[in-house]
């Protein structure tokens, strides 16, 4: 039986290598792109932001990327990493996509990238991006168009340093992401951790962890409580009348567009940091926020930013290899030198092809048509990078 | 650790328990007199928010948009329970439960066609700070609200419950369907009814809380499950049971949230306590509910004789 099965891989390999060397030496007539994202249930603001930036990038190149037809697959793996996984097997087997993109969440990205770097396809991560696969797990075939998962909380303990705080009480889930995240805001804040608190993941209610934090009498609060759990704890924060005692200070998620939304006022004078705002001052990200607010009726997120420069990102590099994009190698180059316009400002790849660039502070204000959003403050880092990279052995 | 510190976390416990209850009384009479898994309670609680943020928004009034939110939420639970609900009495649990189950996520999308996937309802501006209950011991004027509206509830309830004739129909059924039925109650009717009470008070709670609270599609769900531990501890279909059992596992969350790491702090090596704390304040409730059906596997209020 095993050599049967040999045999039969050999086969399939040499026909392979016969249907792959004719094809990649000329242009194909479309690009194909795998999508698949988190579009229903709680969760699904995220990656409708982000499939509605990239669809309008594709859109505003007149339906194509980089010179050849842009053919965008798209499907909904509902929160589910088995189905995220049943969607790579199909986009990347079935359909022989070039490209493939779209997971939100780590996790489910996690259980369906192993597909894509089996099958040499590339993945071009337009949120995760895990500490593990930018360290010892780096792979050829992984580029992030988003920012690494700590970044956000680095910048953020960098602004608690450069702010001179001199206690700042920190609370994040208990589960490794929420480590992490408090780990990464360590890394830069000099000053003195007042408490560090691990609450259940998905808790409604922080009464009694509000109770604590006044009683602490700290300068600052570093909050990591992504989705739900950020808009619970914020209203509570503010209704508890915290926010006039100490300074909030969140990742830059946990006070974007989408959480504006359903928070309100409560958000006003919060700080956070990120990797972009609605205001950065360049001609790509002028262009952006302008086409998306006529496109969708409301102002995008940083998600939204995320999935428009993945779509720029592969448009760049499908451009530089003339269309050639079954030469999977020069696509991986093209990628790899990212001769785009960020809407972010400068972006460059590390050598583990997760981005080195800035990371800037904002505050929720009001802007001239009484709209919250973020305002851009300064830049906390330039030209930044990850701490993993070392532990990278690719070329 | 201050007095003042162990009497705000007390009133965080009664606060959250009154909040539970309001979801935990409806459900434990659904439970109780229906014999009836409604896992879709929580999706009556998601839409309660939702119809307050968009009644407030129309209204510009908090109090008149959760005023409206109360009785259209109830119509609509009435609605469902005559349309669908009502087919599944006969039906063995596991039925019910599938079927309630496809509701939530029938209901969910719908709240998102209608509404979005989240709306905003702002506190109240006159009460968006804490007030000065004691000297030094200043709590959100919004949760003692919640108190307040809690304790009427419950008052409110006591009375329907015990003085009128509709809550004699109430317990009757619950202790005793067929009896009931054979002394000629109007049971389909008496079941409307009460569903739609059930209804009226998940929207008390979900118009309450959405100032607190993330308003979005699939709030209902994390909540219903407290509600669950809820009625089980206090004893199916007692209202009684209820009270005490929502104030019980609020305040045992509470406290077990607020000083279980700092009580293992005292005596465990502070990396063990780090972990060990969180880990076991976040399944303080699940173990009162395991205590509580070995010992009482009815619960502490049976409501069935």
């Amino acid at each position: 039986m095993k050599r049967k099965a040999i045999a039969v891989s050999a086969i399939s390999a040499a026909f392979t290598a016969l249907l792959a060397v004719p094809l990649a030496s000329q242009a194909a007539d479309k690009v194909r792109i795998g999508f698949a994202s988190t579009l229903s249930g709680p969760s699904a603001a995220l990656g409708v932001d982000i499939r509605d930036a990239f669809q309008l990038a594709v859109k505003m190149n007149g339906g194509k990327l980089g010179g050849l037809p842009a053919e965008v697959l798209i499907g909904d793996d509902q929160f589910k990493p088995e189905v995220g996984r049943q969607l790579a097997e199909k986009y990347v087997k079935l359909d022989k996509v070039h490209f493939l993109t779209g997971y939100v969440f780590s996790n489910i990205m996690l259980a369906a990238v192993p597909v894509a770097f089996e099958n040499k396809t590339i993945y071009v991560s337009p949120n995760a991006a895990p500490s593990p696969l930018a360290g010892k797990q780096c792979n050829p075939y992984f580029f992030v168009a988003s920012w690494p998962n700590d970044a956000y909380h680095e910048a953020a303990g960098q602004h608690a340093t450069n702010k001179g705080y001199k206690s700042v009480y920190m609370m994040a889930p208990n589960y490794q992401a929420g480590k992490d995240s408090l780990a990464g805001f360590k890394r830069f804040y000099k000053g003195d951790v007042s408490n560090e608190v691990y609450t259940k993941l998905g808790q409604l209610d922080y009464s009694a962890e509000l109770a604590q934090v006044r009683a602490s009498k700290a300068e600052a609060m570093y909050i990591f409580l992504p989705g739900g759990m950020g808009i619970n704890f914020i209203k509570q924060f503010v209704a508890a009348g915290l926010s006039r005692e100490m300074q909030l200070i969140t990742p830059g998620f946990s006070s974007d567009q989408d959480v504006i939304r359903p928070v309100g006022d409560a958000l006003l004078g919060t700080f956070d940091t990120a990797h972009w705002a609605l205001d950065l001052d360049n001609p790509a990200n002028k262009k952006f926020v302008a086409a998306f607010e006529k496109e969708y009726k409301r102002l995008p997120s940083l998600f939204a930013a995320q999935g428009y420069d993945t779509a720029l990102l592969i448009d760049a590099a499908v451009r530089d290899v003339k269309g050639k994009v079954e030469d999977v190698e020069a696509v991986r180059k093209a990628l790899r030198a990212a001769k785009f316009e960020s809407v972010r400002g400068p972006f460059k790849f590390n050598k583990n092809q997760y981005p080195i660039q800035n990371y800037y502070l904002r505050v929720v204000a009001k802007d001239s048509q009484g709209r919250l959003v973020n305002k851009t403050m300064g830049t906390v880092f330039k030209d930044h990078g990850d701490a993993y990279v070392q532990e990278c052995q690719m070329k | 650790m201050s007095w003042i510190l162990i009497v705000e976390q007390l009133l965080n416990g009664l606060q959250f328990g009154l909040m539970l209850f309001l979801l935990a009384a409806g459900l434990t009479l659904v439970f109780g007199i229906m014999d009836m898994i409604n896992l879709a309670h929580g999706s009556l609680y998601m839409l309660g928010a939702f119809l307050a943020a968009w009644f407030v928004q129309l209204t510009g009034s908090f109090i008149a948009g959760v005023l409206l939110a109360i009785p259209a939420t109830a119509a609509l639970g009435m609605l469902l329970e005559l349309t669908l609900l009502r087919k599944l009495y006969a039906r063995d649990h596991l039925s019910q439960v599938l079927a309630t189950f496809a509701l939530i996520l029938i209901l969910n999308e719908a709240v998102r066609l209608v509404w979005g996937s989240d709306a905003s309802l702002p506190l109240p501006m006159a009460l968006s700070g804490p007030v000065e209950l004691l000297p030094g011991l200043f709590y959100p004027a919004y949760r003692l609200l919640i108190i307040g509206v809690g304790l009427a509830v419950a008052v409110f309830l006591y009375l329907l419950i015990l003085k009128t004739r509709i809550g004699m129909l109430v317990r009757a059924g619950a202790s005793n369907r067929e009896m009931a039925l054979a002394m000629g109650v109007n049971i389909p009717g008496l079941f409307t009814i009460v569903f739609g009470i059930g209804a009226a008070l998940c929207a008390v709670a979900g118009a309450l809380l959405a100032p607190l609270f993330a308003v979005q599609v699939g709030m209902g769900e994390n909540i219903l499950i407290l509600a669950f531990v809820v009625v089980v501890i206090g004893g199916i279909g007692s209202i009684r049971g209820a009270l005490v059992g929502s104030l019980v596992v609020g305040i045992v969350d509470t406290i077990g949230r607020a000083f279980l790491p700092i009580a293992f702090g005292a005596f465990l090596p502070p990396q063990f306590a780090s972990a060990a704390g969180p880990a076991i304040a976040s399944v303080a409730i699940y173990l009162l509910m395991a205590i509580v059906l070995f010992f009482r596997p009815q619960g502490l209020f049976p409501a069935r004789g």
